[in-house]
């Protein structure tokens, strides 16, 4: 809500600095945006009227006036305005005067002809962004007028942003009050006294929708005279609080509006069939609104309608049809009472948000239509003159708010606040707010004034005592709590420690969106049913995530198309994988916490002492073993060769803990990196970051006091045999005894036929009762090699 | 005797010409060794006379121990000279990189979050998480902002369908939470957060971290305490602080914190709009309706709840002046929060 400092010290008025009003307002709730002056900084302008324009000899588009400035005798002053003539009233900058800018008005030749002053455009003056000719003042403007005091511009605009609880302060009545109660001032409200009706005319309100309009009041007027034009002063103070002025009877109804805080409307009595009727839309209803849009009623909307049809959206927008216009001569005035429920989103629904509806959706004071009919009223017979009718006042009562009566116990006040207020100090605000109050025994019985819809319990009561006491004179403490720590798990492993082992590790964290694009999905995990937004912000953010990779992977590309060629991040997060043939809604939907981390280009930063070397999927499987470690003993997960839709399919593995899958590691498939627009190689994991973080506690193992002995062998074995397959034999075969084993070596080439390797390996063995003599050694070896020879047709290398 | 003389002089002679061990090991042998100069004097003692033996004894053993001595010395001196002539050699430039692993960094915003918990964690906070794919009910209903409230607009939610969205904070995890277990509460929620914005001060998705503290004797002067002391802690500064009146619709009475301008001291920039303050979180005693929601006897518990955006906090933090960069995630821009 933007209004004009002035306007509101015409109702109430403290004596207090704009700055200090400002601060008060944000410290009570009402944060104040932005405070502007309402005009540039300019001097020496004064009223003046243009006596005669002739064309300037020398150039088409100017004019020489003879102006009466009232400054003895009349000024020649060149002006290209195209709306110069004689008899108006403009706005004239003397010789000496400083126009916003710093701009100085001196005696000037314009193409030959001296001009002593500028006439001046609203723009000039810093009353608005854009003018298209001279500002035209009211014939009656006292000729020779500092325009400052004229039209008042010594003001500020100040900007409120409300928050929605507090719509009773959209209008200057309503700040007026909270002013009042801040500074104990007293406030001097605009009249608003009953008009005696000139006329019987009366038009008939029915209303059918009595939840949704408990009270509809209108009036008629007639005989208006639509010439007429806005006085100034309501101009201005409709242009100081950001409405444009359309016409008298429009202006009227947002100043009072401004005023109130009651949105009006205005018909065209002339254009009304047989009376009106408030009801919901039907099946199929259109209507043309006054912005010229067309739109379908939907039948849960309320409208204002006469015998033939709708007129309006009530509480939002009227309609062109019956709209006020130049040939109006007789109005029909409306002001109703709407449920906020009954308007609320119906606007948006249409991608409108009025003034009307912004105040209706967060409610009116119920008690405020007859008031307001009467202040416009009494505004439209002194601009376009016309006889009033009576005012006719439907009401349902039984539909109408009703105000709360609210218990306010006084020792809840100090279990809430955490202090007691003193009994007067409380009582005294209450009453300043306009409570109807009723002291009890454990406190008071407290009825809101209507205004003050979004009070109904006992905590906004105690809300507006701490609030207009002062927050920040409230104590501060902290609270005393038993000393509850939180459970640790010490057989969880931290999220954080999984993320700073990948740090230590030199991976960068990344966040990314969590919704991506579709196209990256369909490479990534065809196979999975994405879920997909219905109102995404743009097209390539329209999927939640199936996998990390995607984020991951935007990232890389976006960093190596950046002269980043080393890219190492990692990322957590959720996941989000659909069920239903839909996508699914809901509890259909799995959301997993993952980790997934990226690796490409060089393994190590350039540096002086060791050759470059490109990161490859063993760089990778090194760190997330390390990361699996923080939870689990060597062996305890499984690497399996694997298949998986976006990654390589000879270097790709999936990740098993007790036979169960817990994600996957490999590079990435030439054929997506080419369709990612990669320029280098990538290799991608990511795992169930719950499932990894799961550890068992310590068990301690009495130390073997005997030797251990260490027996190293190599054999030669066909290359498609995986390593983890010869070493689960050794290690099946050795049994208890062996304690650690080491492979040391693969080997493949020269010395060896082709489609063989050499793979070397390390036995620790060790007993915990006695030395291991070779008697007890050698079998067991020779069972070891004789396995390996049996399953994997192994040679002994010598 | 004057033959030893000369022995000796040219011993001293040979041994101070001796530039290196190998080359002195050869005069020691010259001189001491078995069939030495000095040696070969002791063998002429049989000739001599008895009484002139004594003497020429003592005499030769003094040359033979004096050779001895500028032998050993003259060792001390050349081995002394050879560490020093090894060391020199093995000198190397200690300016040079070390061979490192470098390390990586965790992004900015997790940086704010861990030290948020870290300091809720002190005061006995745990930490909950939920689903980010929420329903109405949780990010809406049960906070008492039914489906006409104009709060909703606010929220500009995404949606998948009527009753399912992205949540727009992380007060629905506080709602899991009382609906799940019982009351006294001490949690923070932090995490993802959507709402459906994007332009220069807004991205479709933050972070948000929102704390929930209900007991039986919790009163607003303790918000104002323990959220003081956290924003004194993250900021490590004495910083000054403000609430203000606020609306949320979970609840009342709600206000805004302000601190004191982190950027200027309080003395007025462009980032405090030159007000000298700077909104940082929203809180508030929990509202009736929400206890209501979740089953939470409100005559017997009363509680404060708080929610504050990451990201803000974090710009505030380091003087990151673009929101936006935090998702980009230029590794020139994470690099500089190692």
């Amino acid at each position: 809500m933007r209004f004009s400092e002035n306007w509101l010290r015409e109702w109430v008025n403290p004596k207090i600095s704009t700055e200090a009003l400002v601060a008060q307002l944000t410290m009570a709730g009402l944060e104040v945006d932005s405070v502007e002056p309402v005009a540039g900084a300019f001097s020496g302008v004064v009223v003046a009227e243009i006596l005669s324009a002739e064309p300037h000899p020398d150039a088409g588009k100017l004019q020489v006036c003879s102006v009466e400035a009232g400054q003895g005798e009349p000024l020649q002053i060149v002006c290209g305005a195209p709306n110069a003539r004689p008899g108006i009233k403009v706005p004239c900058a003397l010789v000496g005067a400083r126009l916003p800018g710093d701009f100085k008005i001196k005696k000037a030749k314009l193409r030959g002809v001296e001009s002593f002053g500028m006439l001046c455009a609203e723009q000039e003056l810093g009353l608005s962004d854009a003018s298209d000719g001279l500002l035209e003042l009211p014939l009656d403007a006292p000729v020779g007028e500092d325009i400052r005091r004229y039209l008042g511009l010594d003001d500020s605009a100040i900007e409120v942003d409300l928050t929605p609880n507090r719509g009773d302060c959209l209008g200057i009545a309503g700040l007026a009050r909270e002013v009042s109660v801040l500074n104990r001032a007293p406030v001097d409200p605009a009249p608003c006294t009953e008009m005696t009706h000139a006329i019987e005319d009366q038009f008939p309100v029915e209303i059918q929708a009595r939840q949704q309009c408990p009270r509809y009041v209108g009036r008629v007027i007639r005989g208006v005279d639509m010439s007429k034009a806005t006085p100034v002063w309501m101009t201005e103070r409709l242009r100081r609080s950001g409405i444009r002025s359309i016409d008298p009877v429009v202006d009227v109804t947002n100043y009072v509006m401004l005023e109130l805080g009651q949105p009006m409307h205005a018909f065209d009595l002339g254009r009304l069939q047989g009376g009106i009727r408030v009801r919901l839309a039907e099946a199929g209803e259109e209507l043309t609104l006054l912005d010229g849009q067309t739109i379908q009623l939907q039948p849960d909307t309320l409208v204002i309608a006469d015998h033939a049809g709708p007129l309006a959206m009530a509480g939002i927008m009227g309609g062109e049809q019956s709209g006020v216009s130049a040939e109006t001569r007789d109005l029909f005035l409306e002001s109703a009472f709407f449920e906020p429920v009954a308007i609320a989103g119906k606007a948006r629904r249409h991608g409108l948000h009025t003034d009307s509806s912004h105040r209706f959706e967060r409610g009116v004071d119920f008690e405020l239509q007859r008031k307001a009919i009467e202040r416009a009223t009494a505004l439209l017979l002194d601009i376009v003159g016309g006889q009033p009718g009576p005012v006719t006042d439907v009401v349902s009562t039984p539909d109408l708010p009703h105000l709360p009566s609210i218990q306010l116990r006084r020792e809840r006040i100090n279990r809430i606040l955490g202090c007691h207020l003193p009994d007067g100090e409380g009582e005294n605000i209450l009453d300043l707010l306009g409570m109807d109050t009723v002291a009890t025994d454990s406190g008071w019985h407290i009825v809101p004034p209507s205004h003050r819809f979004d009070i109904r319990l006992e905590a906004d009561l105690i809300e507006e005592l701490g609030r207009v006491y002062g927050y920040n004179r409230l104590p501060t403490t902290l609270p005393i709590l038993e000393g509850i720590t939180p459970p640790q798990t010490e057989t969880r492993v931290p999220v954080a420690r999984c993320k700073q082992l990948l740090v230590d590790r030199d991976y960068q964290e990344v966040i990314t969106y969590s919704f991506v694009d579709r196209q990256a999905l369909e490479l990534l995990t065809p196979e999975q049913q994405p879920v997909t937004l219905a109102n995404p912000i743009s097209a390539d953010m329209s999927e939640m995530r199936t996998t990390l990779w995607a984020g991951l992977l935007k990232t890389a590309a976006y960093n190596l198309n950046r002269q980043q060629s080393r890219v190492r991040i990692f990322e957590t997060g959720l996941t989000f994988i659909g069920n239903g043939g839909n996508g699914g809604s809901g509890a259909d939907i799995q959301q997993q916490q993952q980790i997934a981390g990226l690796i490409t280009g060089p393994v190590a930063e350039e540096n002086w002492h060791a050759k470059g070397r490109a990161a490859d999927f063993y760089d990778l499987k090194g760190d997330v073993e390390a990361l699996l470690a923080l939870s689990a003993k060597p062996g305890e997960y499984q690497f399996e060769p694997a298949q998986h839709p976006a990654l390589h399919p000879g270097q790709t593995a999936v990740v098993k803990r007790d036979g169960q899958a817990l994600g996957y590691i490999g590079a990435l498939h030439p054929r997506v990196q080419k369709a990612l627009d990669l320029s280098q190689k990538v290799y991608l994991f990511e795992l169930g970051l719950s499932e990894i973080r799961l550890g068992t506690l310590a068990q301690f193992k009495e130390l073997s006091k005997y030797p251990e002995v260490r027996r190293d062998f190599a054999v030669i074995v066909d290359e498609k045999i995986s390593a983890e397959a010869i070493l689960k034999s050794v290690r099946e075969t050795a049994g208890s005894l062996l304690t650690e084993l080491v492979l040391f070596d693969v080997y493949q080439g020269d010395n060896l036929e082709p489609g063989k390797k050499s793979i070397a390996f390390g036995l620790t063995l060790q007993d915990s009762s006695r030395t291991l003599q070779d008697e007890d050694i050698n079998p067991l070896l020779e069972k070891v090699v004789a396995n390996l020879k049996e399953t994997f047709n192994v040679t002994l290398r010598e | 005797m004057d033959n030893l003389q000369t022995i000796l002089e040219h011993a001293l002679a040979a041994v101070a010409g001796a530039d290196d061990l190998a080359g002195l090991d050869q005069v020691r042998v010259q001189y001491l060794g078995k069939k030495g100069e000095i040696t070969g004097q002791l063998k002429t003692l049989g000739k001599l006379a008895p009484e002139q033996r004594k003497a020429a004894g003592a005499e030769i053993n003094r040359v033979k121990e004096q050779v001895q001595e500028v032998i050993r010395q003259r060792q001390e001196d050349l081995a002394a000279r050879a560490l020093e002539q090894q060391l020199a050699s093995e000198t190397i430039d200690v300016t040079l990189a070390g061979r490192q692993r470098t390390v990586g960094g965790l992004h900015p915003v997790s940086k704010t979050l861990q030290r948020i918990e870290r300091f809720f964690a002190g005061m006995g906070f745990s930490v909950v998480e939920g689903p980010e794919i929420e329903d109405d009910f949780h990010n809406f209903e049960a906070l008492n902002i039914p489906g006409h409230h104009p709060a909703r607009a606010m929220h500009d939610t995404f949606y998948f369908d009527a009753g399912t969205l992205l949540r727009t904070h992380t007060s629905p995890v506080q709602i899991r939470t009382m609906e799940t277990t019982a009351a006294p509460y001490r949690i923070i929620c932090p995490g993802r957060v959507y709402r459906c914005d994007s332009d220069l001060t807004h991205t479709p998705m933050f972070h948000q971290v929102e704390g929930l503290l209900v007991d039986t004797d919790i009163t607003f002067a303790d918000l104002k305490g323990t959220l003081a002391a956290f924003l004194r802690d993250f900021f490590e500064q004495e910083l000054d602080v403000r609430f203000r009146p606020s609306y949320f619709p979970f609840t009342e009475p709600s206000a805004e914190m302000d601190i004191q301008c982190v950027i200027c001291n309080g003395q007025g920039c462009r980032v405090c709009k030159h007000t000298g303050w700077l909104e940082v979180l929203g809180c508030g005693m929990v509202h009736p309706n929400v206890f209501a929601h979740v089953n939470v006897d409100a005559e017997k518990y009363t509680g404060f709840a708080f929610g504050m955006g990451v990201e803000r906090l974090t710009m505030l933090r380091y003087g990151v002046n673009d929101l936006r960069l935090f998702f980009d995630n230029d590794m020139k821009f994470l690099r500089q929060f190692r």
